[in-house]
């Protein structure tokens, strides 16, 4: 698309929907969002990048191949789920740690890493769909 | 409330029924979009309907506060959302694909798999 | 929903406290191996000469893994593991008894042979396209269909494989295939639905979906509509496993894919559905699956007779085998319909040595094909003089798929035909006679133009045999053989498997170590 406001506007509507969805994987623990829903604003995210700059510029903005993405995810999630065979718990068990950084208590969990491959599978995956529909309709 | 629902719910299934039959594939497409939210609200009734207290547990708490939403057909429904929607992209794709390549999109003139004018096996040598 | 208290919350009476056995592992194990290992794959997308070995590895290990379940769930009966924890039936369980892991294990072992298959069969651009991660997502799927506890897990299963199988019927974009991807996907589309919509309902009706605890609810359930739920998942299922009325997605789609996936989805895809009737109708419907039966018979010899009276009629070779998959379905319906131990142990060997046969099927017909460039029986010709071996390994595979001694199709006919004489149901026991006589035709048919006539066109010197694609036919066939020959051992466990299903309570004592479901 060619109009000058949309392009101009588009760089930064994606970087702040990109940092919108992280702040919503992030909040999804306690409170609604998560992983699925951050990988949505992402993808759509980079929808409007491809239709204002076309799909070369979004995949190379994004460095890797959609679906490479969304491999590492799945393989992210399926790692977060075996942890817990290390503890003898069953799968997918929870799992918490509480590392102190620069003196602020931060909770990590396995939870949170499969959440954020989630993320992941969802934004390779809707990114690879809508980029493939936005190359057929620009030939 | 739930009788509303269900009235809705069957209003959707009569609507994605009479589409699906149609012989074209996008309103077949359309169809398959409406059944799955036909399936999704059936389930949402399915569970119950309260009022106005979502199912988390605040901050303080050991429980969920008396009257709370059921989150299991939410998270049954989420699931069926993500997959109705994978399934929808996916179908989209392929009709427009199937649009490009046979050049109709009415499932009667989709024979290329199955030609009418198949031959019989041999009879003999 | 108890008040809200302040005292700490006992979590023992929610949670697994006893730390969980390194062997129970192998529970979830399949499915997470097969995703695990598909995933790495998508990374490696460009890397297509790594997908063969990684996936034959993969899958080798998915047989051994299988094979160590199976026998862990004959030492010591049903094994379950909860996922985070959450004890049934508020968790997700993985429950595995020993009809699941024998399906498993036969799937595993088909969905290898069928990789080293592919090896010789799938261009660059197939795997470029992603063959080979698609093959593990969708033996992800079917592992996890037999080894899930959980129906609304069952269905998430259906959809991955579902998914999977779409990916792969359209490897190559030719028209056919999306003429016949089109049906496929659609009419399967249709069918998972009307499988969630019962899953709707019965967690409407009982509240849970942890398929131990419907067991016992639906045993002591009283007014419920259990015979509209029956009904749906019966039709829901039967789409999925191609019987009769609803059946004509598979004609219509199985043979425009490459034959490696069509002989993947020959052996698997249907086997599923009829693994679903077995596991919720006989599970947990038993008594309104006794009043369905003569529904489910009449829809079962229907199938039969009318898919063996098609194969005659079908020239192309891969649609022929399409046919004899629905036949086979037939089969296996009449077992659920007689339901006994006898009839359903007949039904679960005949699934098993379907599984086996139908991938050998197609794969023989890809190999016949290979070497004389012909589809059809009336251009196809000339294979004896070119390759006797494999024309005998042929044979073999079609006696055993029309159920002629001493191959595996054999055991379990006599089995259902017992069984449906025992009942009084000669009618049944004909029909499945009279499908085996019309399937005997058909394929002697084959035999006789494609192997034996000679080739319309002279072909070039006998060929070379190219283990690749031989050696999975030439495996798959001795085991088919090994079945025919020793058939005790797997009518051994097809009756344990079939007593399981009939009286689930070591099932149940395994999702349900306490015994209580409150």
């Amino acid at each position: 698309m060619n109009t000058l406001i949309f392009r101009t506007v588009a760089p930064f509507l994606t970087a702040l929907m990109i940092l919108f969805s992280v702040f919503v994987l992030l909040r999804g623990h306690n409170e609604p969002g998560g992983g699925f829903i951050g990988g949505l604003i992402a993808a759509s995210a980079f929808a409007i990048y491809g239709i204002a700059y076309g799909v070369a510029a979004v995949r190379r903005a994004i460095r890797f191949h959609p679906m490479s993405i969304a491999g590492f995810g799945l393989l992210l999630s399926t790692v977060s789920g075996l942890v817990s065979v290390l503890l003898g718990v069953p799968f997918m068990t929870g799992l918490w740690i509480y590392p102190h950084l620069f003196g602020v208590e931060v909770p990590l969990s396995s939870v949170m890493t499969f959440d954020i491959g989630v993320y992941l599978v969802v934004v390779g995956a809707i990114t690879s769909i809508a980029l493939a529909l936005e190359e057929k309709e620009s030939d | 409330m739930e009788v509303l629902l269900s009235v809705l719910v069957g209003a959707f299934f009569a609507a994605a029924i009479y589409l699906i039959l149609s012989k074209h594939s996008v309103r077949m497409l359309l169809g398959i979009a409406i059944l799955g939210n036909a399936v999704n609200l059936l389930i949402f009734t399915g569970g119950r309907l309260t009022r106005e207290v979502p199912p988390i547990i605040g901050k303080g708490l050991d429980a969920l506060p008396p009257g709370t939403a059921n989150p299991l057909p939410q998270a049954l429904i989420l699931t069926a959302i993500v997959i109705s929607f994978s399934f929808f992209a996916f179908l989209l794709v392929l009709t427009y694909r199937a649009y490009q390549e046979l050049g109709t999109d009415n499932t009667d003139e989709m024979r290329l798999a199955e030609p009418k004018d198949d031959p019989m096996p041999p009879l003999g040598y | 929903m108890a008040a809200t208290t302040s005292t700490p919350v006992d979590l023992s009476a929610a949670l697994v406290m006893t730390p969980t056995a390194l062997a129970d592992w192998l529970v979830v194990l399949p499915p997470a191996l097969m995703i695990g290992l598909g995933a790495v794959l998508m990374m490696l997308r460009h890397r297509i000469r790594l997908h063969g070995p990684i996936a034959i590895a993969g899958l080798a290990l998915l047989v051994l893994i299988d094979a160590l379940l199976l026998w862990k769930v004959l030492a010591e009966g049903p094994v379950t593991m909860v996922m985070g924890r959450w004890l049934p039936p508020f968790g997700i369980a993985f429950s595995v008894d020993v009809f699941g892991a024998v399906m498993a294990l036969v799937s595993a072992v088909v969905a290898l042979a069928a990789a080293v298959a592919a090896l010789s069969d799938i261009s660059d651009s197939g795997l470029r396209y992603g063959f080979f991660p698609f093959l593990l997502l969708l033996m992800a799927g079917v592992s996890g269909a037999f080894l899930t506890g959980d129906i609304f897990n069952l269905y998430v299963w259906f959809e991955v494989l579902l998914i999977s199988s779409f990916g792969l019927l359209i490897l190559g974009s030719e028209r056919e295939q999306i003429d016949g991807a089109m049906k496929y996907a659609v009419l399967n589309l249709l069918g998972t639905t009307f499988f969630l919509i019962a899953v709707g309902y019965l967690y409407a009706v009982f509240g849970t979906l942890n398929m131990a605890d419907l067991v016992l609810k639906v045993r002591s359930a009283s007014g419920a509509p259990l015979m509209t739920l029956s009904a749906l998942f019966i039709l829901a299922f039967a789409m999925k496993a191609a019987a009769f009325p609803v059946n004509f997605w598979l004609p219509a789609s199985y043979h425009t894919p490459r034959i490696t996936v069509s002989a993947l989805f020959g052996g698997l895809l249907t086997k599923i559905g009829i693994y679903a009737l077995l596991r919720v109708m006989v599970m947990l419907f038993p008594l309104q699956t006794e009043e369905l039966s003569l529904v489910v018979a009449v829809v079962a010899a229907l199938t039969m007779v009318l898919a063996a009276l098609s194969m005659i009629a079908q020239n192309d070779l891969r649609r022929l085998a399409g046919y004899a998959v629905i036949a086979g379905i037939g089969n296996m319906m009449a077992g659920i319909a007689i339901g006994s131990v006898a009839g359903l142990s007949g039904a679960i060997f005949y699934a098993l040595h379907s599984i086996l046969a139908m991938t050998a099927l197609y794969l023989v017909i890809g190999r016949a094909a290979a070497l004389t460039g012909q589809w059809t029986l009336q251009s196809i010709g000339g294979i004896y003089a070119r390759q006797p071996g494999f024309a005998f390994v042929s044979l073999a595979l079609f006696f055993a798929v029309a159920g002629l001694p001493p191959f595996s199709g054999l055991w379990p006919k006599i089995v259902l035909v017992k069984a449906s004489l025992d009942i009084g149901a000669w009618w049944l026991a004909g029909s499945i006679l009279l499908s085996g006589f019309l399937s005997t035709i058909a394929l002697g048919r084959v035999f006789l133009f494609a192997y034996w006539r000679p080739a319309a066109v002279p072909l070039a010197v006998p060929a070379r045999l190219d283990w690749r694609a031989f050696g999975p036919i030439l495996a798959l066939v001795l085991l088919i053989t090994g079945f025919g020959l020793f058939p005790e051992w797997p009518l051994a466990l097809s009756q344990q498997a079939a007593g399981g299903l009939l009286d689930p309570s070591a099932y149940i004592g395994s999702v349900f170590p306490t015994g209580g479901a409150q």
